[in-house]
């Protein structure tokens, strides 16, 4: 527009480009003119080793290049500004364009710092800053046998890591100083940080000063101040940055004696109309080389352009990173000592964990610390030192959790003030997450992301804003339901009960009558479950509705291949089935391997090729093992009375019994289960959904266990029961579960979260509490009579086969991405 | 201009070979193509076949469905649930994956056709 006044801004990097979004967001009133050095628009320099891990350049673009021209922002790429006439207030590019301005935003960032030792030409030394020198260690580390990195900093650490995955052979990191990472953790922290990175095989050198680069045009050799030699092929230099102040210096603007532009607490050079913001800024004679610090000095900008108050004031230069998988943080003044401060240090040379928190010697308060290996407590830690938060009694608790059952004492995420920084990235406070809560009724993760970009900078601040949802909603009195989704307002078991009354047999039908909209990835499964739970019909007579497994009764792996898995009830296998097994995946060549309940599996099916193998099975006796399924998997079986001396009972039977009951009924998550002969319990049943155990006076019923990520024991059901008994109970138990609890909620979640647990649970399965256990034995009476062998229908029928196709237009063609590596003479999938 | 650029219509496979309210992939010019029966709505959508997630040929196994007071349709990766708007490709469950490519489809006659 005309009239509006011209903001010129040099440089388009991560921090120039947050102006320029940061004055949009509160003024179209500026006509914004930027001039960026590079070929392409700014980019995330904070996550660009993932350009390592299969990003490309597009995928860390800040904002894609016509978000510029939408956004009425002129964009001058790959033109470097040469002058600034601040006479004439004019910048001058190297295309030889003037642009007028009215002010200028200096965003001009940082270059690799290069220390001046002899050799430090040779061609393969690099620096690790741009995409471009990426591109260029990437060609070295094709064919370098040893790579070496100058510098053990943060940035130094990122650059071997990108290293080992490119694949260099030798991966070395040099240090001056005695230690690793010395401006953020202290000595122990560094030497258990060297301790994981050695580990993971990086080779580390400290107090090693590089003397000379030697080699025959190409670097061959570093040279050490202490007469040793290191070889290399390859050497990225990360000693640190350098503030781009030479377009300041030109223009007779204040810099710093080691560079960095002056500015005030209004980011205001000497010269009122031009700012400088990012790592080109000297404030307070420091240079902020984080991306936090640099947003913040953008939003000071803003304001002052738009008359405004706010001030730069310095920055918290807490952090937390995950370094070649080690995480690594420091807070708060991480090393400050006695007498000014007294120290709690966890230390686990074992695992790897070292945590030291600074508190104040009146033991009041947190002042900092050091976190290595385990850094889950940052975000509270630096809660606690940021809003001076009181120590709960025992501080130890806050790096070491509570111990006695009782729950940290340690204030919880809502005690925090209103001012509490949360998302330090996006500058989004405690305050504002609230309010975007209370008073725009938002109520989930993706809705606040949207609402206050908290979350959406490193994201680590995540867990910490879903406690604030949680806690807010709950605050509100709000009653928390647990609803499927958007589409269905009602719980798993509200709407399971429906269904039932009204007879529904279908999805469709279901979404008509009690749903809005057309559906989802959550609710399509669920209600799928819930009408396998209901009916038993055949899954795939509605494929459309089922997740992947379900659609193809096969689990899909890495690669879109599928594992096919027959049923072997209890582990029992006869040598024809097993030659049967051996020649099948043999003729399809599949991987087979034994897997933890007790049967075989064979990996690397072509979805096309699926109905012919089952065929093959099917007419060898084999059923389908429901391994795709949200049901029963297996009942893992110790060999029992019939074989070994300890046994009490026939632990083999029952499992086979017990299994060819409960087989391919749906239930809102996997169950497994077990039986053991005796009570040295090898079939480990008391880690099950449900698990037997034989005693002198007959069976121990135990319920609700599980191993995976949270392994929790079953607890006892009933004791000494019989036969007859035992399937009744489990008859009950497992239609309660089916009924009652949410999707994908195994059975030591849902008892968790019963009121009353197992003693209520026991009351209604055992003492028929609430007059349920007859209509529960009727109910799972009729899903045992509806059972069918899913993959026999399928053989038997041409349409249902049809469905086994990956082209739908080539039938017998196969996906030609699929790709399989070997490993020790069987095929696995290629990695992703 | 959008609407002047020529779109060379490809003949694909029958309506029926797509299950309603489901998706199929198809070998469109030698490019995997997913095609979506959106039959609840009586629309038809086609995209890329490739997640860009993890780069899985998978999008035709997943769930089609739709999001927000707009309704817009979409799919979810059958690899790990990542969602992506039919219309305009783009990923509505995560700011950092790229969005995919949608294709023009139109159906006559009983056969589907993808617009390269």
């Amino acid at each position: 527009m005309q009239g509006n006044p011209t903001v010129v801004v040099i440089g388009n990097g991560m921090v120039g480009y947050k102006f320029c979004e940061k004055l949009l967001a509160k003024s179209t009133d500026f006509n914004v003119v930027v001039f960026g050095e590079e070929p392409r628009v700014a980019y995330d320099r904070v996550h660009l080793s993932e350009y390592f891990g299969g990003k490309t350049a597009d995928d860390l673009l800040m904002a894609p290049t016509n978000w510029y021209r939408d956004n009425g922002i002129t964009l001058h790429l790959g033109d470097a500004v040469q002058e600034i006439d601040r006479a004439s207030q004019t910048v001058h590019a190297r295309s030889g364009l003037v642009q007028p301005y009215d002010y200028l935003v200096l965003a001009t960032g940082s270059s690799a710092f290069v220390p001046d030792i002899p050799g430090v030409e040779q061609a393969g030394v690099m620096v690790y800053r741009t995409i471009e020198d990426l591109d260029e260690i990437k060609a070295y580390a094709a064919t370098a046998r040893s790579g070496a990195v100058l510098g053990g900093g943060l940035l130094g650490l990122e650059a071997a890591k990108a290293l080992l995955d490119l694949g260099v052979p030798e991966a070395h990191v040099v240090e001056f100083a005695p230690r690793l990472m010395p401006r953020q953790i202290d000595a122990a922290g560094s030497a258990m940080l060297q301790s994981k990175l050695e580990a993971l095989g990086l080779k580390i050198h400290l107090s090693k000063a590089t003397s000379s680069i030697v080699g025959e045009g190409k670097v061959e050799s570093l040279h050490f101040g202490d007469g040793s030699v290191l070889e290399v092929d390859m050497l990225v230099i990360s000693a640190g940055i350098r503030p781009r102040d030479e377009l300041a210096k030109l223009a007779g603007l204040d810099v710093g004696m080691r560079g960095g532009i002056v500015v005030n607490d209004e980011m205001q050079t000497t010269d009122p109309r031009i700012f400088a913001i990012g790592e080109c800024a000297l404030h307070g004679g420091m240079i902020y080389g984080l991306v936090a610090p640099g947003y913040d000095m953008a939003e000071v900008v803003v304001s002052q352009l738009l008359r405004g108050a706010r001030a730069f004031t310095g920055f918290d230069m807490s952090s937390k990173l995950k370094l070649i998988g080690v995480d690594v943080a420091s807070f708060g003044d991480p090393f400050i000592a006695e007498p000014h401060s007294r120290a709690i240090v966890y230390e686990d040379a074992h695992n790897g964990i070292y945590k030291r928190i600074n508190i104040s010697p009146d033991g009041k308060y947190l002042l900092g610390g050091v976190l290595v290996g385990d850094a889950e407590a940052y975000s509270m830690l630096l809660q606690t030192v940021n809003n001076k938060l009181a120590l709960p009694p025992h501080p130890e608790d806050l790096i070491l959790g509570a111990r006695g059952g009782e729950e940290a004492a340690g204030a919880g995420v809502m005690s925090l003030p209103d001012e509490a920084l949360v998302c330090s990235c996006e500058a989004v406070t405690k305050g504002m997450i609230c309010d975007a809560i209370e008073t725009q009724g938002i109520t989930d993760l993706a809705g606040l992301k949207k609402c206050t970009k908290a979350g959406t900078g490193c994201g680590g601040c995540v867990p910490m804003v879903k406690d604030l949802i949680n806690g807010v909603l709950t605050a509100q009195g709000a009653y928390i339901k647990n609803v499927l989704c958007e589409h269905f307002d009602y719980s798993r078991q509200e709407l399971f009960d429906l269904l039932k009354i009204n007879d529904i047999r279908t999805y469709d039908q279901a979404l008509d009558r009690f749903g809005v909209g057309d559906g989802c990835e959550v609710c399509k499964p669920a209600v799928g479950s819930i009408l396998a739970g209901l009916w038993n019909d055949l899954i795939i007579k509605q494929n459309v509705i089922q997740d992947t497994n379900d659609r193809y009764l096969a689990n899909i792996q890495k690669g879109g291949s599928y594992s096919v898995m027959p049923r072997m009830a209890g582990g029992e296998v006869s040598p024809e089935q097993l030659i049967v097994i051996g020649q099948i995946a043999r003729k399809y060549n599949l991987y087979t391997k034994i897997t933890g309940g007790q049967r075989i599996d064979m990996f690397g099916a072509h979805v096309s090729d699926l109905p012919d193998i089952w065929e093959e099975l099917v007419n060898a006796g084999f059923e389908s093992g429901h391994a795709y399924g949200k049901s029963l998997r297996t009942i893992k079986s110790c060999v029992g009375s019939t074989w070994c001396r300890y046994g009490l009972h026939d632990s083999v039977s029952l499992a086979i019994e017990l299994e060819n009951r409960y087989k391919g009924i749906r239930s809102p998550h996997k169950m497994k289960s077990g039986v053991s002969g005796c009570v040295r319990e090898c079939a480990e049943a008391q880690a099950k959904d449900f698990g037997v155990i034989a005693t002198e006076k007959g069976w121990n019923l135990y319920v609700c266990g599980n191993g995976g990520a949270k392994p929790q024991h079953a607890q006892l059901l009933a004791a000494d029961i019989d036969k007859e008994t035992l399937v009744k109970y489990l008859d009950r138990f497992i239609m309660f579960y089916i009924k009652t609890a949410d999707p994908l909620m195994r059975t030591a979640t849902w008892l968790n979260k019963m009121d009353g647990g197992i003693a209520y649970l026991r009351n209604v399965v055992v003492n028929d509490s609430l007059g349920l256990c007859a209509d529960l034995e009727a109910e799972i009476a009729l899903l045992i009579a509806n059972y069918h062998c899913e993959w026999r229908k399928v053989v038997e029928d041409p349409e249902l086969r049809k469905q086994f196709t990956h082209f739908v237009n080539v039938p017998k063609s196969k996906d030609p991405t699929m790709e399989f590596a070997e490993m020790r003479g069987q095929k696995m999938s290629s990695a992703w | 201009m959008e609407a002047a650029l020529a779109v060379t219509w490809l003949p694909v496979c029958q309506t029926t070979d797509i299950p309603a309210d489901g998706g199929a992939c198809a070998l469109v010019a030698g490019e995997q193509v997913a095609i979506y029966n959106f039959a609840r709505r009586g629309e038809w959508y086609a995209t890329q076949n490739l997640c860009p997630h993890k780069q899985q040929m998978a999008l035709a196994r997943g769930l089609v469905g739709s999001t927000g007071e707009l309704s817009v349709p979409k799919v979810a990766c059958p690899f790990h649930k990542n969602t992506f708007s039919l219309l305009t490709g783009e990923c509505l469950s995560s700011s950092d994956l790229p969005g995919i490519r949608t294709y023009p489809v139109k159906v006559e006659g009983g056969v589907v056709y993808v617009g390269l």
